[in-house]
């Protein structure tokens, strides 16, 4: 048979053009651009930039004004926190920036959420790229433009940011922008972190940057448009007005510099602040020791059922150059929401530093800006457009968490330190989100600022501390619950108490979290969710022989209001879940544990749902600690006697906890003794333990050991390549359970005859 | 120069080995991976983190689940001090969590000389502790 040659003529070089022309006038769809969404270095200093800092470079006068610009920052934060309506703003989940001409972060303020502000750039980056130049958008003094898509450079889409461009005499100088935790969003269940979606179609409103301000005004039609597709439309416009006056405020005082001291002295301040903390960055790594560090947490769920997915992180140090390699971190799941787009992986990274290494930094994109991430495509960890991504704070913790741990093991031996070796913090928001009519008969949606409330992890030198603060905002607070009371149909009847035994062992132990119980009060239509992992396997790791943190579950009971029996027999009533669970005191009750993924669900009145704030890790060998420690700790509650006596092997009176430090002392050679006894050589305990392929009892996501280009994807024999993306769906948990129970009956006999 | 490089561990430069803090246990040569110079216990997790719910009634009962993950911990066969922990998937082979390129932190150290070696925390005392 004759081959017939149908290789097409190659188009001229004119003809291309006139394609490229073609493409560029036509262009359909402007989605997440790669080219700014995988970018999260500096922009290239401009022509602008250059001559300012020509003419203004002196370290004085740029420490002036990056202090006042901080200071308007700060002002501009403490109006969002004060007036703000979301529960968020008013407990810190809120920051201010100021961005350089080119759309970097220069200055954030020095309080609430930086992983916020170290995302926006890519929006401004957008608008710069899209709209300045297109004649039916524009950029112009007075407008303001709003954002939430995570796609788009973002956490997920219940954060909402207002941006605004600074101009000096009709010339673009720099941009400022507010961010805010606002909670509802119009997704599928309320409160604006659906667990129970399956598409980005299910995550509610989704705003690609788009001008909403124009001559410093909301645009009224724009406005009621937004209110209509979220459930609080009153929270969604007073926000909107906070936030822009909050931006107004920080360019009152960005102009009162460029009054005193001209334009040039502002551009050149922003520019060289980032430089300069850029190049600070990289000395400081190049003195760390060059190594590789190697850890993986696990996350136990999706929110929708059990599984096993891995977060898996290698660290290299060479020289000045820091890379963080998350491949084999498991497939993204395709219709589970606890994927993240990668600039939020990394916006959580910058937070291990600039919170936790790094502090004394001025507080900007800069400090990251230097440090490289590896991924593979379509993963968890930097997941595709039409993965879902509301819960992607699962992702994006444990991949701090992960972050958190290798580095502690660069920072031991450096003699220049920031802060003090720790072990990891803990990383989840184990808080309940709410929602529905409240008792004054507002619809309402969001969540316990409780989520604030993690445990930190054991330093080098004392224990952690509890409750102490979330991982993404470390000057945050847990709210006053009373406040909350007055505005939410429930009532948090057990709160702030620390839950005895949820411990994280070591020479110094980690902070621990504390108990919440709800009951809803007065509204027949109000209902709770909670979106936390770690009830099988517990979400970080401990350090230098520490131990992590155990679980923490969801229980429920049911068929009961406790609120008839705090008024007719309040002596039943039990102020922990230990006992409440254990001693079912409330007859008739239904007493259920679950997994902390509790879709929105309906509460009836005086029903209790009970979880626990988890606690940071250990550190160190727990038959080192302190026995005052130890019995400090019974007599605080925080661990009961027998199960401080196993661990820690202290040997104390029974009634009055006095230390018998000789028996003590004895009881702790001897474990020594008993340890090496029971304890294999490597060699040969790998020889028993170690298997090629994830275990068949578990379904299991991502690489097995040190093979990271071969990702498991829930079983032993379905795998993809690490770079080449393969859809990866989960079968409705429902569906699961009804197929098992439909097996059952069939193995009975018991199907009735219906056909199939 | 010994380098201390975590709470128990430390290199000596000279011999190029992983050494204990506690007793001075020669571990296991410096550019290889230090958990081949330790002994292993595969612990049950329920042992660390007690169920603090009925584990007869509960499903959940603040226990990490044995089956699906196991803490294995890594002790000195000299003097025993637990020198790391590792939260491991079972089957899953224990990493390398530290591979040190000693060429470049003997050069590092001779650049900074002794006086610079950090203060690592706490000294490490076998037996009772340091108390307050
Ligand atoms: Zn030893």
């Amino acid at each position: 048979m004759n081959k017939i040659d149908t290789r097409a003529k190659m188009p001229s070089f004119e003809e291309m053009n006139l394609i490229k022309k073609f493409l560029d006038d036509t262009t359909l769809f402007l989605g997440p651009d790669p080219e700014i969404m995988q970018n999260h270095d500096l922009m290239p200093r401009t022509a602008q930039e250059d001559e300012a800092i020509t003419r203004v470079s002196d370290s004085h006068i740029v420490a002036k004004i990056r202090d006042r610009i901080q200071a308007g920052c700060d002002e501009g934060y403490e109006m969002v926190e004060q007036m703000g309506a979301a529960p968020g703003a008013k407990w810190g989940d809120v920051i201010t920036g100021v961005y350089s001409a080119s759309g970097d972060l220069a200055i954030a303020s020095a309080g609430g959420v930086l992983i916020f502000s170290a995302l926006v750039h890519h929006p401004i980056k957008f608008i710069i790229k899209n709209w300045m130049n297109d004649p039916t958008v524009g950029v112009k003094e007075g407008d303001g433009f709003i954002h939430n898509d995570s796609r788009y450079g973002n956490v997920h889409n219940t954060d909402q940011s207002m941006i605004l461009p600074i101009f000096h005499k009709g010339k673009l100088v720099c941009w400022v922008a507010s961010t805010v935790h606002e909670g509802e969003n119009g997704a599928i269940e309320p409160g604006g972190m659906p667990s129970m979606a399956e598409s980005p179609s299910d995550e509610g409103l989704k705003m690609s940057p788009f001008k909403v301000v124009e001559n410093y005004q909301i645009k009224r039609d724009i406005l009621t448009f937004l209110q209509n597709s979220v459930r609080e439309p009153k929270l969604q416009y007073e926000d909107m007005k906070v936030k822009l006056f909050a931006c107004l405020r920080i360019k009152q005082r960005i102009e009162e510099t460029l009054n005193s001291d001209g334009p040039e002295a502002l551009v050149s301040t922003l520019r060289l602040t980032m430089e300069n903390v850029r190049a600070e960055v990289k000395r400081r790594v190049s003195e760390w020791p060059d190594m590789t560090v190697k850890t993986y947490i696990i996350q136990d769920s999706t929110l929708r059922e059990n599984c096993v997915v891995k977060i898996n992180c290698k660290l290299t140090k060479t020289g000045d150059r820091l890379i963080f390699d998350f491949r084999g971190s498991s497939p993204e799941f395709t219709n589970r929401a606890t994927n993240t787009i990668v600039a939020g992986l990394k916006g959580m990274l910058a937070q291990v530093f600039l919170c936790y290494v790094w502090p004394d930094l001025p507080r900007g994109q800069a400090a990251f800006a230097p440090i490289e991430v590896i991924t593979d495509p379509h993963s968890i960890v930097n997941c595709s457009y039409d993965a879902p991504n509301s819960q992607s704070l699962m992702s994006i913790f444990t991949g701090f968490t992960a972050g958190q741990h290798a580095v502690a093991k660069f920072l031991y031996s450096c003699p220049e330190k920031f802060t003090k070796v720790h072990a990891p913090t803990f990383n989840m928001i184990n808080t309940f989100i709410w929602g529905g009519v409240s008792q004054h008969g507002e619809t309402l949606g969001n969540l316990c600022a409780d989520l604030n409330g993690m445990g930190a992890g054991a330093r080098v030198d004392r224990d952690g501390e509890h409750a102490l603060a979330p991982i993404f905002a470390t000057m945050a607070d847990i709210g006053e619950q009373e406040l909350n009371e007055e505005e939410v149909p429930f009532l948090q009847l057990v709160s702030k108490k620390m839950t005895r035994d949820a411990i994280a062992p070591g020479k110094y132990r980690g902070g621990q979290g504390y108990t919440m119980m709800v009951a809803t009060k007065d509204s027949e239509q109000w209902g709770f969710m909670t979106t936390a992992q770690g009830a099988k396997i517990p979400p970080i790791q401990g350090l230098f022989g520490g131990y992590a943190c155990g679980c923490y579950p969801l229980s429920k009971v049911q068929g009961v209001d406790v609120y008839d029996i705090l008024l007719n027999q309040p002596e039943k009533f039990r102020h922990s879940i230990e006992e409440i669970m254990n001693e079912q005191p409330f007859e008739g009750a239904r007493y259920t544990t679950h997994h902390m993924g509790m879709g929105f669900e309906i509460s009836k009145r005086g029903e209790l749902f009970m979880i626990s704030q988890g606690a940071g890790a250990g550190y160190g060998d727990v038959l080192e600690r302190d026995p005052v420690g130890v019995v400090r700790d019974i007599e605080e509650g925080l661990m009961s006697p027998e199960v401080a006596a196993r661990l820690y092997k202290v040997v104390f009176d029974p009634v009055t906890l006095a230390i018998d430090f000789d028996a003590t002392e004895k009881a702790r050679a001897d474990e020594r003794k008993a340890r090496i006894a029971r304890s294999v050589p490597y060699s040969e305990f790998v020889k028993g333990w170690n298997k090629p392929k994830p275990p068949t009892h578990l379904q299991y996501f991502g690489c097995w050991g040190d093979d990271v280009d071969t990702l498991y994807m829930g079983s032993p024999d379905r795998t993809r390549r690490g770079d080449e993306p393969r859809p990866n769906y989960m079968t409705h948990p429902k569906d699961v359970r009804i197929a098992e129970l439909e097996q059952r009956l069939m193995a009975l006999g018991a199907m009735g005859g219906e056909k199939q | 120069m010994k380098i201390p490089m975590t709470e128990y561990l430390r290199i000596d430069l000279d011999k190029e080995k992983w050494e204990c803090r506690v007793c001075d246990h020669e571990i296991a040569p410096a550019e290889g991976n230090y958990k081949e110079g330790l002994l292993v216990h595969n612990r049950d997790p329920r042992e660390i983190h007690p169920p603090i719910l009925d584990p007869e009634r509960y499903r959940f009962t603040f226990s990490p689940d044995p089956e699906w993950v196991r803490i294995l911990e890594f002790c000195c066969p000299n003097c025993g001090t637990q020198v790391e922990t590792e939260y491991a998937i079972p089957g899953h082979p224990p990493l390398q969590d530290m591979q040190v390129d000693v060429p470049a932190l003997k050069a590092q150290w001779a650049r900074r000389g002794p006086d610079m070696l950090p203060d690592a925390g706490p000294a490490v005392v076998p037996g009772r502790g340091h108390g307050h």
